[in-house]
């Protein structure tokens, strides 16, 4: 029964799951052209959004018609509550990767003041953390849902060290100043992502329980 | 305050058992609806709360009914029960009479003959069911002349003028228009100020909109009871979430 509703619950499923994968793809772009002062690489990341942005209105689309003609309660109108709101974060993510990237070209031809292995470490943690909380909507998986919370300690770990590590290469030597301000502002971003994931993950734990942190509930 | 206690209720059509081990509370001036597949006992059970039951041949009913803290099947008069416990079926059924006498006879049938009452009476019901302004200058006028809309609140009214404590509403509106039924369902969020409201639907958005407590039955069994909010949102039985979001049923 409900075969075609059921099928347009598979089709907004494949949705996250493909404006996740662009979204991924844009932080991987965006970290790795840091790294390698790629300026192709970086301007790869720009497409992804749009991309994304496509994405997140075609989601948003399915999720009104499915309001309006399903009429949904229960299990299937918090799954389509969770989507409507993550497809925000998602995109909140893509436009900060776009960020990264063009700090990026603005630093191509630099000697770093410092190595940037941990940004690209906060990078793939929160890479990590948006692969997850998707993972986490697709397969229903609560534990997954609350391991993105968890992994949000790491990312802001990972922020304070390298804004220590800026600060003390600022007093070395005030001539690092502009390009230790834009390794922190990278590395904000990459925080801010970590954040959006936990808020991703947070919508799925409620899809899930129909609680959220916010005291949110039915 | 509580206002139907049920306890332990099974009900049999001869062999067929319609009810099994059913408890409930149902609230007083709140409204309940009991939701289920065709032939899962709803129907049953709200025609219990009045013992419409009784007119059929072949029923028992065994376990604890108490309105009001009196066992409705203990030593009691029906016609004061069902006075106290009006209903409200499918089909409007206004009586091939003018809409005047529709309302005043449940009055005159309980004695009241002072024409200045019953006028009070008629108009009272009529403006508590939300019909007053559209018949005031016809009450003279045949109740069939009405539409399905405006008989079926009529019907509501001739419930009303006998003042009961419940309304029992056996899918009102599944016979009306968008509109009708609208206006049935306002007039419902009124109605439970003054009177306890039991319904029975099979429309699960109207269950949303309207109940403050949702009773879902399956095959003579009440699954699962709650706020209406936690059984359309989150609810705790899987039967329970299959038949509201339509996987089966």
């Amino acid at each position: 029964m409900r075969n075609n509703f059921d099928g347009q619950l598979k089709e907004l499923n494949n949705n996250l799951i493909e404006m996740g994968a662009l979204i991924e793809h844009a932080i991987s772009a965006a970290a790795g052209a840091l790294l390698s002062q790629n300026i192709e690489l970086a301007a790869t990341v720009k497409a992804d959004e749009r991309e994304s942005d496509k994405k997140e209105k075609q989601i948003e689309a399915l999720c009104y018609d499915l309001l309006l003609r399903q009429q949904p309660v229960a299990r299937d109108l918090r799954i389509i509550s969770a989507a409507l709101k993550m497809v925000t974060d998602m995109e909140r993510i893509a436009d900060q990767a776009v960020d990264i990237a063009e700090i990026t070209t603005h630093l191509v031809g630099q000697k770093f003041i410092k190595q940037p292995e941990d940004i690209a470490e906060m990078a793939e943690a929160a890479k990590k953390m948006l692969k997850e909380s998707i993972d986490s909507f697709v397969n229903r998986d609560l534990e997954l849902a609350k391991s993105v919370l968890e992994h949000d300690d790491t990312v802001d770990k990972l922020f304070t060290t390298i804004r220590g590590d800026l600060i003390a290469l600022i007093l070395e030597n005030p001539e690092n100043g502009e390009q230790a301000l834009d390794l922190l502002m990278i590395a904000k971003y990459l925080e801010r992502i970590g954040d959006h994931a936990s808020n991703i993950a947070e919508w799925v734990i409620f899809m899930i329980t129909g609680e959220h942190n916010t005291k949110l509930h039915f | 305050m509580i206002k139907y206690k049920l306890e332990s209720v099974d009900l049999w059509y001869r062999d067929f058992q319609a009810l099994k081990n059913v408890s409930i509370d149902i609230k007083a001036n709140q409204i309940t609806a009991y939701i289920g597949p065709s032939g899962c006992g709803k129907s049953t059970l709200i025609k219990s709360l009045n013992r419409m039951n009784d007119l059929i041949e072949g029923c028992k009913i065994t376990g604890k009914l108490l309105l009001d803290g009196e066992d409705i099947y203990g030593n009691i008069d029906v016609n004061l029960l069902r006075k106290k416990v009006g209903m409200v079926f499918q089909k409007p059924n206004p009586f091939p009479m003018s809409i005047y006498d529709n309302i005043a006879f449940g009055p005159r049938t309980h004695g009241i003959k002072s024409r200045y009452k019953l006028d009070d009476i008629v108009e009272k019901a009529l403006k508590d069911a939300a019909i007053w302004e559209e018949t005031k200058d016809r009450l003279k006028k045949s109740a069939l002349s009405l539409s399905g809309g405006q008989q079926q609140r009529l019907c509501i009214a001739r419930a009303l003028a006998v003042e009961p404590d419940v309304l029992l509403m056996d899918e009102p509106t599944s016979a009306l228009d968008p509109i009708s039924t609208a206006k049935i369902e306002d007039l419902m969020s009124e109605l439970k100020k003054k009177y306890t409201v039991v319904i029975v639907t099979h429309n699960m958005q109207q269950a949303t909109r309207i109940s403050d407590y949702t009773a879902f039955f399956l095959l003579g069994e009440m699954i699962e009871f709650g706020d209406t909010k936690t059984i359309f949102s989150m609810p705790k039985n899987k039967k329970t979430e299959d038949y509201i979001t339509g996987r089966f049923g």
